[in-house]
């Protein structure tokens, strides 16, 4: 062993470079995506202004702001969160409390992966064919919010059901044992130490939620609205669909203004996505037993 | 109570006096659980309920293509696709297909390399800060929305690739299967990252003791023992490719074509649904054949999806 | 009900020559438990009467555990987890409950390793007292104080009963997880190896809580210390590999006649 000295260094070397090499493709993958987005900022930030934000587009969409695409885009989300979160939650607190290790729960995983994976064009054509036709809800902010709540709802399943494993076991033993049912466990131990992670999970969504553009095109969102959405049951602008819109069937839009809405989306997202990492990571730093 | 304790015990004594009333007695707590049970039950089922309705729902709104006018030869083999066509509407996936797949497969060797690298140094040589850092970095780029990406392609990609290979069009193979790429990435590193850190220290260790550096620790002992979570990783970019709507609709050129290089434009099917159902009349042949092509998509993707869960599953077991 | 079994009938002997007017809390019949193929306890038959403490020793792997388990119904959470023959609480069949959790409310558990829930040290003992209902903040207020101070602990958390239950050291746990099992004003008390993660001085001064305990309440204590049963528990039976092997008076296991070599082989330390 000790007398291999020189193929150890060669060895070395061989170490070194290889570090360096991944190193490199790390940053290869990642700087472009900085590059991007540097220059959004710089091409965008000219447009933002307050005025931007709290006005109504104007000229046929070719200046003025995107406060009915924002507003729209709150209702959208607002309304998905209703529906799926409650809904996450409970399937997530089956999965972790109630259901046993056989193929039921495994199919159950399966078709969550499968709402995930299942491309964003064809939850658009369900929202079509089940909310807006068949149920007869119209394109309206609930086929949308609907079709969007089903989309990112293992987002939330995923994030509940890691929060609630974290609670160690032995404290759901302890409170069946005092003669807790197991809704009893549930309510006052094992939620309230999960609700931080939860939490996590839901600003995740509402990250996912305002992104996404094809599962709204036909469900609810309109290209353009010469009105504000006043109940669910109305259509509304988005500001996802407003820069596919800006960018590509409007001629005649000044250069900087997509840049401006694609420079708000991103800012959103970015920001929900942060805040979702921060919170992640200053409870894990929190100790509770 | 009886005297003799020996008699006592034989004809087994008196409880202590029963107070059980409530051992029998279901209060609101026990019927409140029981209506708990049920309610998360459903939640539980939700998720199998939704992918049997959206298999149910697009088969419906595709059915009367799907079952009587469509000829499945032509629609897998011909690559025209002329549902508009008054005369002679033609409903032929093979040039979207092939779009789909050249643009995925370009954006697959753009993203498999650099994601499987940065992962393997994201988790076997980054340390402390740098790797909590990259972590993070690496989540916060998969969260950049898909329409944010085909814009990008439009307006940054399109020029450069223009400028730089002196082509007329700059949306097309190339600059769709970048954008496609740099998506998909983070995400496969993300789980490329999991499958490396699902090894166990143990497998390292043991390399180690036998005075083997980090790299060759990794290439002898991780890798081998990754291996299918890394397969799973790269499965389930390509599923994420293969379903990617807006920035293939924004950044492909959108023209239907059986490409003969990386130049040329061409159209997805995720693209022609989007591009397309918003002009169609609801239930005519058209429509119901943008349905079929969600009914192929959904099939598809399922499977890569099952395929990757399987794959993973398997490193889970061993 | 339990054919009179030649053990049953003994044991019986021996509680009475202690205390004739004792009765029985907690009659084991035929038990026999099961996880999938593999029977990990079978043939348990004996009667555990009131105000008394009765030890269940025996090396690793006896059965002890489980059947503290299938006594509070726990079998209930483990699915792979079957339970044979009676057991009779009260004189009740566990297993012919419709309100199961009336039962757990009534036998309060000490597991070997302490939990602290991650509520306060206030909320861990007052959480059995609210699921039975009770909401007055002052009776709460006399619950949390008479069991802390019953389980030792009182003196030293009565300053931060705002403080986390689960962050608490080892031994306070401990005493938090007694003084949790005592606000259920349980009739039976089951304690598992309380004192692993003890330490000795902690142990000490339990072991007197639960001298003074037993005018309440009848207290189950299973323990792999042998003098440990000795010092506490009026009579003890042997669990060895899944059987019962003995059950008596705890000072005749040690100086008396036993059934069974093993019984005195074990307490004597020559196995274990």
């Amino acid at each position: 062993m000790f007398v291999a000295t020189e193929l150890n260094q060669q060895d070395r070397k061989v170490q070194g470079l290889c570090g360096i090499l991944f190193m490199l493709m790390t940053g290869l993958l990642i700087l472009p995506v900085l590059l991007i987005l540097g220059t959004l900022i710089y091409k965008g930030g000219s447009v933002i202004s307050a005025e931007f934000l709290f006005s109504e587009p104007t000229n046929g969409m070719t200046a003025g702001g995107i406060f009915p695409a924002l507003y729209g885009t709150i209702w959208l989300v607002g309304v998905a969160l209703l529906i799926s979160v409650p809904l996450g939650v409970a399937a997530a607190v089956y999965l972790s409390e109630y259901a046993g290790d056989n193929w039921f729960t495994r199919a159950i995983n399966l078709a969550i992966i499968n709402l995930a994976g299942v491309p964003s064009i064809v939850h658009a054509l369900f929202g079509v064919g089940a909310f807006v036709l068949f149920f007869g809800f119209g394109t309206s902010i609930l086929a949308a919010s609907l079709t969007l709540a089903i989309m990112t709802l293992p987002v939330v399943i995923v994030a509940t059901r890691e929060s609630l494993q974290a609670v160690p076991h032995a404290f759901r033993e302890a409170c069946w044992n005092m003669g807790a049912t197991r809704w009893q466990t549930i309510r006052r131990v094992v939620l309230p130490n999960a609700v931080s992670g939860i939490l996590t999970g839901v600003i995740l969504e509402v990250s996912r939620t305002t992104g996404e553009t094809a599962p709204i095109m036909f469900t609810g969102a309109a290209f353009f609205l010469p009105f504000l959405p006043e109940s669910v049951f109305d259509q509304t602008m988005a500001l996802s669909l407003h820069l596919y819109v800006v960018a590509t069937q409007v001629p005649g839009v000044p250069e900087e203004l997509p840049y401006g809405v694609a420079l708000v989306l991103i800012a959103i997202v970015l920001l929900m996505n942060s805040l979702s990492i921060a919170f992640r990571m200053w409870l894990r730093g929190r100790k509770k037993w | 109570m009886a005297e003799n304790p020996i008699v006592a015990a034989v004809e087994r004594p008196q409880a202590v006096a029963p107070q059980e009333a409530d051992f029998d007695n279901r209060n609101s707590d026990w019927f409140i659980d029981k209506a708990v049970q049920i309610l998360v039950f459903l939640g539980g089922i939700s998720a199998i309920v939704f992918i049997i309705g959206i298999f149910v729902f697009i088969t419906k709104e595709g059915a009367g293509f799907l079952f009587a006018d469509l000829d499945i030869v032509e629609f897998f083999t011909s690559p025209r696709w002329r549902p508009t066509s008054e005369h002679n509407p033609t409903y032929g996936i093979l040039a979207l297909v092939v779009g789909t797949a050249s643009v995925t497969g370009l954006a697959m060797v753009v993203a498999i390399p650099f994601s499987l690298g940065a992962a393997i140094y994201i988790a076997e040589f980054a340390t402390g800060k740098t790797r909590e850092f990259l972590k993070v970095l690496v989540e916060l780029l998969a969260a950049i929305p898909s329409v944010v990406w085909g814009f990008i392609g439009l307006t940054i990609m399109n020029p450069l690739i223009i400028q730089v290979f002196d082509v007329p069009v700059g949306l097309n193979v190339l600059n769709a299967g970048v954008i496609l790429g740099l998506m998909a990435a983070p995400i496969m590193t993300s789980i490329a990252e999991d499958a490396l850190n699902a090894v166990p220290d143990r497998y390292r260790e043991a390399a180690e003791a036998m005075g083997a550096t980090r790299w060759q620790v990794t290439i002898r002992a991780v890798l081998p023992a990754a291996k299918n979570g890394l397969l799973g990783a790269v499965l389930l970019g390509v599923g994420r490719g293969f379903g990617e709507t807006m920035a293939v609709l924004m950044a492909t050129g959108h023209s239907i074509n059986l490409p003969s290089s990386v130049f040329d434009s061409v159209r997805a099917l995720t693209a022609t649904i989007a591009a397309e159902l918003g002009e169609t009349a609801v239930g005519s042949n058209h429509y119901m054949a943008l349905f079929t092509i969600g009914i192929f998509l959904f099939v598809i993707t399922f499977i890569i999806n099952l395929t990757a869960d399987l794959i993973v599953r398997g490193v889970r077991k061993g | 009900m339990v054919e009179g079994s030649e053990k049953v009938v003994t044991a019986a002997q021996n509680i009475h020559t202690l205390r004739p007017d004792a009765r029985v809390k907690l009659e084991i019949a035929d038990l026999a438990i099961s996880y999938g193929a593999q029977t990990i306890l079978s043939d348990v038959n004996f009667s555990i009467y009131e105000h008394e403490i009765f030890g269940i020793i025996g090396p690793a792997n006896a059965g002890k555990t489980s059947f503290i388990k299938a006594v509070n119904r726990m079998d209930m959470f483990t699915s792979s987890m079957h339970v044979d023959g009676q057991i009779l609480f009260n004189g009740r069949d566990n297993k012919s409950l419709r309100n199961v959790y009336a039962l757990r409310n009534r036998i309060g558990v000490v597991f070997p390793l302490p939990v602290g829930l991650p509520l306060s040290v206030y909320d861990n003992v007052a959480l059995a007292p609210r699921l039975s209902g009770i909401k007055s903040k002052e009776k709460l207020d006399v619950i949390v104080e008479r069991c802390l101070t019953r389980a030792a602990l009182w003196d030293e958390v009565k300053d931060r009963l705002d403080s986390l239950g689960s962050l608490l050291s080892g031994g306070q746990q401990q005493r938090l997880t007694i003084a949790r099992a005592l606000s259920q004003d349980p009739e039976l008390l089951m304690l598992d190896e309380f004192s692993i993660a003890v330490d000795p001085v902690t142990t000490m001064r339990i072991e007197d809580v639960l001298k003074e305990l037993k005018k309440e309440v009848t207290i189950i204590l299973v323990t792999n210390l042998v003098q440990q049963a000795r010092r506490l528990a009026d009579r003890t039976a042997f669990f060895l590999e899944g059987k019962c092997v003995e059950v008596g008076i705890t000072e005749e296991l040690f100086t008396g006649t036993v059934k069974d070599q093993r019984t005195r082989d074990y307490v004597e330390g020559r196995f274990g």
